[in-house]
């Protein structure tokens, strides 16, 4: 309840408050045409687009958080440990280094190619995941997205150095993490993998309690396991796929705020997932208002700011477990 | 109850099990003895229909269980592992509930029922008092003794124990000991249970399964069956088995290596 409400004011604040100053009256004012209404085309054009994305992303990459960590049973997982979000990654790359100019649907091609990417990053994943015979443990899994991960990075360096200067500008701007998102058309795109992702969520959060405590004992407790860790897999790395291509990877969002829903609902999924989808909003969010308007006009990456939120907090609920 | 028939199983080719039949009868406290890797936890997740032969049969009241879904599987075998280890902080009755998994759909949340079963587990097993507490932060012993109440929340026909006292001290396995021996006598759990203790199945089952290399090599009444030379074929172990007055069971003393 308490986080719903949050996300709710999360939503209804954020786009009110930015470098210009809008009022609310005068956005709904009718007496006023559209053309005319600077404050209504600030509100629809310029912050709503971008606070949707927020929400979008933020819910996203904490429900990859919750759902990595409980398949893999390592509290340090998150939406990049198998890979998938470095594979988002180098779509994005390849499309800004060798100039890709199209679009579909009115998505332009580097959010295309970044979706692209996280399909392929999916791709080795689900192999790693079908090879992977009972008696082998989580820890196989975790490793090879590690080294998935890795290899993905080496790829992604090797691009960027054929990438002139501007295009490596982009790259480490992309890369950065940001919501800078100026139309509801790449929202509108992302909502079919984020739902076919949370119908696959919503089946999961006993199973994943029961995965926590063992995979053996889950089954013999009844739970599918291949059946669970294939729509936990699946979903999760099309959330993050969408997520990435939408505001590139922005960090922690998806290891902290598991654990903070967790430090207060405690440890059952069927709270923790909907927790975390409405806090991973208000945070996100929340972050995101913070760069659009802490150096103002200028905006920073939220990126910046969820890692300068984020790292310190983390370390505080490492140094807090031991 | 549960039968099986010739059971036969490989991990990648190198064999684990060869033609094991064996049967346990409703009520029954039945141990399986032996070395390590004789095969004894591969049985158990046989049994319990994590792993399917590779030839024979498993049927529980005579219906195979190659035949039956996870779930219903589930609501006819129990497990209890050697240890249980979670990555969250789950609460005694959070985990006990987890044991009513298979009797509700997917959607569908604990109800009253669910829960006075969960607490009726928690009462049987001497649990109760912590019910609030957090999982992680009990002893070797409670931990067991809390995952022994989420098998039985199950409400499965069988119960099945791998090796239930192997990280316990020695007061813990005699508290484990005797709380199974009073749930199959207060109960009528029908207990599977695997160990290493020779003293621990003298005592506690009434029938024990000698498996070696994959093979049952001796199975029937425990009186009968845990002697002096059963050890050591088993362990190639010299050992005196007598049965001790004051304990009221056979006993086995390990004298040495036999060669």
């Amino acid at each position: 309840m308490a986080f719903g409400t949050l996300a709710i004011a999360a939503c209804l604040f954020a786009p009110l408050a930015g470098s210009t100053r809008i009022h609310l009256g005068a956005v709904f004012d009718r007496s006023i045409p559209y053309a005319d209404n600077i404050d209504a085309q600030i509100f629809f054009v310029a912050r709503l687009p971008r606070v949707l994305a927020a929400a979008l992303v933020g819910s996203a990459l904490a429900l990859s958080g919750v759902v990595f960590q409980a398949l893999l049973r390592n509290p340090l997982a998150s939406p990049d440990t198998l890979g998938v979000s470095a594979g988002a990654s180098l779509g994005a790359m390849i499309a800004i280094t060798f100039g890709f100019d199209f679009s579909l649907l009115g998505i332009s091609a580097v959010p295309l190619a970044s979706f692209a990417g996280s399909f392929g990053a999916l791709a080795i994943v689900y192999g790693l995941s079908a090879a992977r015979r009972r008696g082998t443990s989580a820890i196989v899994l975790l490793l090879g997205g590690v080294t998935v991960q890795a290899l993905l990075s080496a790829v992604i360096a090797f691009v960027q150095y054929l990438a002139d200067f501007t295009q490596t500008f982009r790259n480490v701007r992309w890369l950065m993490g940001s919501l800078d998102v100026a139309s509801y058309a790449p929202i509108w795109a992302s909502l079919l993998p984020l739902a076919l992702a949370w119908s696959g969520f919503a089946t999961l959060p006993r199973a994943l309690d029961l995965i926590s405590v063992g995979s053996e004992s889950a089954a013999a407790r009844g739970v599918d396991i291949e059946r669970a860790e294939r729509v936990a897999l699946v979903s999760a790395s099309l959330a993050t796929g969408a997520a990435v291509s939408l505001a590139g990877p922005v960090s922690f969002v998806g290891i902290i705020v598991p654990h903070l829903v967790r430090l207060i609902v405690g440890a059952d999924h069927r709270l923790v997932l909907p927790a975390s989808a409405l806090f991973g909003s208000a945070f996100l969010i929340g972050c995101d208002l913070v760069a659009r308007t802490i150096i103002a006009p200028l905006e920073l990456p939220v990126g910046i700011i969820t890692a300068l939120v984020g790292g310190p907090v983390f370390l505080w609920l490492l140094l807090r477990r031991v | 109850m549960l039968h099986t028939t010739d059971v036969s199983f490989a991990y990648r080719g190198t064999p684990v099990l060869h033609g094991v039949s064996l049967q346990v009868h409703r009520g029954a406290m039945v141990g399986l003895l032996g070395p390590n890797g004789s095969g004894k936890t591969t049985l158990l997740r046989i049994l319990a229909g994590i792993l399917t032969p590779a030839a024979g049969r498993v049927a529980i009241d005579g219906q195979p269980l190659a035949l039956m879904t996870r779930r219903e599987l589930a609501r006819r075998v129990a497990v209890v592992p050697q240890e249980t280890q979670t990555t969250f902080d789950f609460s005694v009755l959070d985990m006990v509930l987890m044991g009513r998994y298979p009797h509700l759909g997917p959607f569908a949340l604990e109800g009253a029922a669910d829960l006075e079963i969960a607490k009726e587990a928690l009462a049987a097993t001497g649990t109760a008092a912590f019910e609030a507490r957090r999982f992680s932060t009990l002893s070797g012993g409670e931990k067991q003794r809390v995952v022994i109440a989420s098998a039985l929340a199950q409400a499965s026909d069988v119960l099945l124990l791998d090796e239930p006292t192997a990280a316990l001290d020695l007061r813990y396995q005699l508290e484990i000991a005797a709380l199974l021996g009073r749930l199959n006598v207060e109960r009528g759990t029908t207990m599977v249970v695997s160990t290493h203790d020779l003293n621990l199945a003298a005592a506690l089952c009434e029938r024990i399964v000698l498996l070696k290399q994959g093979r049952v090599i001796a199975q029937g009444p425990t009186r009968e069956t845990l002697t002096a030379q059963n050890v050591r074929s088993l362990y190639d172990v010299d050992a005196d088995v007598t049965f001790h007055e004051r304990a009221g069971r056979l006993t086995v003393v390990p004298i040495g290596r036999a060669y």
